[in-house]
């Protein structure tokens, strides 16, 4: 039988999305952009702070409706040192390397941030290192997480 | 209420790109190769699971797609339903299709290509678009932070998950469906390119093609046919929050639960004496000893130990991914059903090469994850 030729189809999908940050969120980030400053909310049944803040706590099916102010500080809990290369999903183009993954529990919260720490040197990193949040300047914050630049290791 | 029995099981080969094939292909392959394994015809086939994820495919209703291949328009048209998520949860719900008494076959079909798509963005996509996302977060990365996290908190090292890959890419020599296979050394492993500290390219799963299908039967089909059937002893599957950053990510509660049902639904009270095979979802190295510790086969911390006692290798009393597991050949969605496969493989005495013995294998486990760094947890217990 005489050999098929394989064929491919390349197609480059954009779909672009418009997302609500509801309600909880759009407190968040406006609260982020305009003040520099973290909110999560609280679990009347368990106690549980969360960050961002959400409609429900899971384990309870509560609202957490009382508003938290947080502060800017925090421990870093874990962390990666990224080295391989990434289209940054917000640029479309290739995110320079290496850059540092935290996974940050600020002061007052029960749940973990995912950030950038601005720090690459495997040998200056380690679990338990205070880390504080570095904000864009007001002027540039435009209401997303990005607002917060990184976080910085104040050790 | 009736038993339900694996009556047959298909696989492709898993391999970097299958050029040679399109997605309903693969489906039917499977298709095809799962009802000649059970001696059945599509005729016989009361109902359908397709399991398939519309990122991975780059289209909306993905399973559409493959409905005709997996025989869902035959004779006028079955009932066909889909799961996206790992196949173990396609199983699932197949068996509680017949668990329910309406259907007493169900195939369950899962099929992807990691070739196709950009696996980094596609895996980005799985976090939330307004707190992660931007972030960059995806497979690797957020893998990374839930081994350091489980690194500090129970104090194993580098050493002890690369002693993970070591055994389970020796143990796919002996699998010709796997797609790495090889000899490493610990210090090979260690020395592989570090791609998100403190995860190295050794300690992590291919980008994989493949597909694969079973076939569920109740009781009296499933003594009908000529083959052993394998019995699904006990299953459960549990979950987690969604927001990585509500997790610890040391700890994996949901397969905690999700074992503890399965074995009291299996009657199992001693896992480790008890079970004479595991397949489980290390999709990074580090995974096969956070799960084996979080399904109860050790203590917490003690997963590095019970690797280097060397009692998780095809010689030892609770051989752990025989079949080289997910860290040699991923394909995405149906690696928990390549898991089931190998159960059943060694169950039936007919997994070649890697049969384990001489002790017969009697009692098997196999298992699924599903989201960010074990999100989900299915755990299958399955029995001859
Ligand atoms: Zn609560």
């Amino acid at each position: 039988m005489k050999k098929t030729e394989l064929l491919f189809l390349k197609e480059d999908v954009d779909i672009p999305y418009n997302w609500a940050a509801g309600r909880y969120g759009s407190l968040f980030l406006t609260r982020l952009r305009d003040e520099g400053k973290f909110i999560g909310n609280r679990c009347p049944s368990c106690g549980k702070v969360y960050l961002p803040p959400r409609v429900v706590c899971g384990p309870c099916f509560t609202p957490p409706e009382e508003i938290v102010e947080l502060g800017d500080t925090g421990t870093l809990v874990s962390y990666s040192v990224v080295n391989y290369p990434f289209i940054d999903p917000e640029t479309g183009s290739r995110r320079p390397i290496p850059y540092t993954l935290g996974y940050i529990r600020l002061d007052g919260c029960d749940t973990y941030l995912s950030h950038f720490v601005d720090e690459t040197d495997p040998a200056k990193l380690t679990p338990g290192l205070r880390v504080k949040a570095v904000f864009r300047p007001r002027e540039e914050r435009t209401g997303r997480l990005q607002d917060v630049l990184h976080f910085k290791i104040v050790d | 209420m009736t038993n339900v029995a694996i009556v047959g099981a298909a696989q492709t080969p898993y391999r970097r790109r299958r050029d040679d094939a399109s997605l309903a292909e693969l489906v039917h392959e499977v298709t095809v190769a799962a009802l000649a394994d059970a001696g059945l015809e599509m005729g016989d086939i009361d109902n359908i699971v397709t399991v398939s994820n519309d990122f991975w495919d780059g289209r909306t209703i993905s399973s559409m797609a493959v409905m005709d291949a997996s025989g869902s328009s035959y004779a006028g048209g079955k009932n066909v339903s889909t799961v996206e998520g790992d196949g173990t949860f396609g199983l699932f719900y197949g068996a509680m299709r017949i668990l329910s008494g309406v259907y007493r076959t169900t195939l369950v079909v899962a099929h992807s290509k990691g070739s196709e798509g950009d696996p980094m963005m596609i895996t980005n996509s799985m976090f939330d678009y307004i707190y992660t996302r931007p972030l960059g977060l995806e497979f690797i990365s957020s893998c990374a932070l839930q081994a350091r996290r489980y690194m500090d908190k129970y104090g194993l090292t580098e050493a002890d998950f690369a002693l993970v890959s070591v055994k389970n890419r020796r143990n796919a020599l002996r699998n010709p469906y796997a797609q790495l296979a090889g000899e490493l050394t610990v210090e090979e492993v260690l020395a592989s390119p570090v791609l998100a500290d403190p995860l190295k390219r050794h300690d992590l799963s291919p980008i994989s093609d493949g597909a694969a299908a079973v076939i569920l039967a109740d009781s009296p089909v499933a003594l009908r046919l000529g083959r052993k059937p394998v019995w699904l002893k006990g299953g459960a599957f549990c979950s987690e929050d969604h927001f990585l950053g509500d997790r610890d990510l040391a700890e994996a509660p949901a397969l905690r639960e999700a074992s503890r049902r399965a074995f009291e639904m299996a009657g199992v009270t001693d896992p480790f004496r008890e079970i004479d095979v595991v397949e489980l979802y290390d999709a990074c190295s580090y995974m096969e000893l956070l799960w084996l510790e979080e399904m109860g086969f050790c203590p917490r911390g003690e997963g590095g130990t019970l690797i280097r006692s060397g009692e998780t290798a095809p010689e030892g009393s609770l051989p752990v991914n025989p079949s080289g597991g997910v860290l040699s050949a991923h394909a995405v969605l149906v690696a928990g059903l390549a898991r089931v496969i190998e159960v059943v493989l060694q169950l039936r005495g007919e997994a070649g090469p890697r049969q384990l013995g001489p002790k017969p294998v009697e009692l098997g486990l196999a298992h699924g994850i599903n989201g960010p760094c074990g999100q989900s947890h299915c755990v299958l217990v399955l029995g001859a």
